[in-house]
């Protein structure tokens, strides 16, 4: 029992959090398609700016960690209690994520929940990544849990946990939680448009 | 709305105008069962664990509506006066509560626990065992989980 940790609300937040964790079976062995910046049309780098202004916000690399220990809240502070990633990063045999996060935002006691709320598995760190590094990351099969482009690019705009990151709802004390830089349809649009022109990376 | 499941082995069913409403507070208010505590109200220190579905929940974050069709275990269900929980007899023996508030939670997930890991280590128990005790009965309770431990084996043994 840890003791005195104290509670508090549980802000914690993914996004993407599973972003790749479902069951995407498929594998394409394509790396990303990386080029010099004078290469890319200007376009294919603003959308990639706009993506990445997402899966960088705290809403989704909070559950990406690379520490073992998801965040929480607009500081991403480690989260409470000392929980930790765990078996099939759910937490603890008796103490898991759905021990207090359930497939809804829960307006009463400020904790936020989603389908399959969890951490990302432990190949998707992203914590402390540069934009590019995380890019090439969720586009390494070896990484991204054997996805092809067009599976990384399904995931990225339909699955719920990463669309949650638009609604994550309220905390303890009724404040809402930050959104996203950028509004989920354009977010969409940007994902969409950056894998159709490519997946091309960006030099640094 | 209406939601129907089970409560320590009794079907129930009760009619609720926002489906949302947390669990603990239908547990307490409506099916008048107050063991299982009102603490922090935000899924933290775990004073109103119970069990659905044999699993550990902070039911003040758990909306009445996912509880339809499912079984629900309070503390008033764990056991009786008569032939305790494992983990009851254990509390009992090692004096545990101070002023006893958050010792049902503690017992809910100590069972919850118990179900997963008959024999749990101290990493276990300090990885599983995160509710928050004001008195810090804690040393007494490692003692205590311990011994349910004990206790739970030589039931099955016998059995």
């Amino acid at each position: 029992m840890r003791s005195q940790k104290l509670l508090y609300v549980i802000p914690v937040l993914l996004c993407a959090s599973i972003l790749f964790a479902g069951g995407f079976t498929n594998s394409e062995p394509n790396g990303a398609a990386e080029g010099s910046s004078e290469e890319l049309s200007s376009s294919s780098e603003e959308n990639f700016d706009k993506m990445m202004a997402v899966l960088m916000h705290k809403r989704c690399v909070n559950c990406h960690p690379s520490d073992n220990i998801p965040k929480q809240g607009e500081d991403s502070h480690p989260h409470y209690f000392d929980m930790a990633r765990g078996e099939g990063n759910l937490g603890y045999q008796a103490t898991t994520c759905n021990t207090c996060h359930q497939s809804e935002n829960n307006d009463y006691s400020g904790v936020p929940g989603a389908p399959e709320w969890s951490l990302a598995p432990e190949s998707m760190k992203w914590e402390g990544l540069t934009r590019t590094e995380i890019a090439e990351s969720m586009l390494d099969p070896k990484r991204n849990g054997g996805r092809t482009h067009h599976e990384v690019m399904e995931h990225l705009t339909e699955h719920e946990l990463v669309l949650w990151a638009w609604e994550p709802g309220i905390d303890a004390a009724g404040n809402h939680r930050e959104l996203p830089p950028v509004p989920v349809e354009e977010y969409i649009e940007a994902v969409k448009a950056w894998f159709e022109a490519g997946a091309v990376i960006p030099a640094e | 709305m209406k939601v129907s499941f089970t409560i320590n082995g009794q079907a129930q069913s009760i009619e609720i105008e926002d489906g949302n409403t947390p669990l603990l507070w239908v547990v307490r208010d409506m099916l008048d069962l107050k063991g299982t505590k009102f603490g922090c109200g935000k899924a933290a220190c775990g004073a109103c664990t119970l069990h659905v579905d044999g699993e550990a929940v902070r039911s003040c974050s758990y909306a009445v509506k996912f509880a339809e069709g499912k079984s629900v275990t309070t503390i008033e269900g764990l056991g009786t006066r008569e032939n305790p929980h494992p983990v009851q007899q254990a509390w009992v023996e090692h004096v545990v509560p101070q002023c006893g508030y958050c010792q049902p939670g503690f017992m809910m997930a100590t069972a919850a626990l118990l179900e997963k890991n008959p024999n749990p280590t101290d990493e276990d128990i300090d990885n599983n065992i995160i509710n928050v005790c004001r008195c810090a009965t804690y040393v007494r309770m490692r003692k205590a989980i311990h011994r349910a431990a004990e206790l739970t084996q030589s039931a099955n043994q016998t059995s």
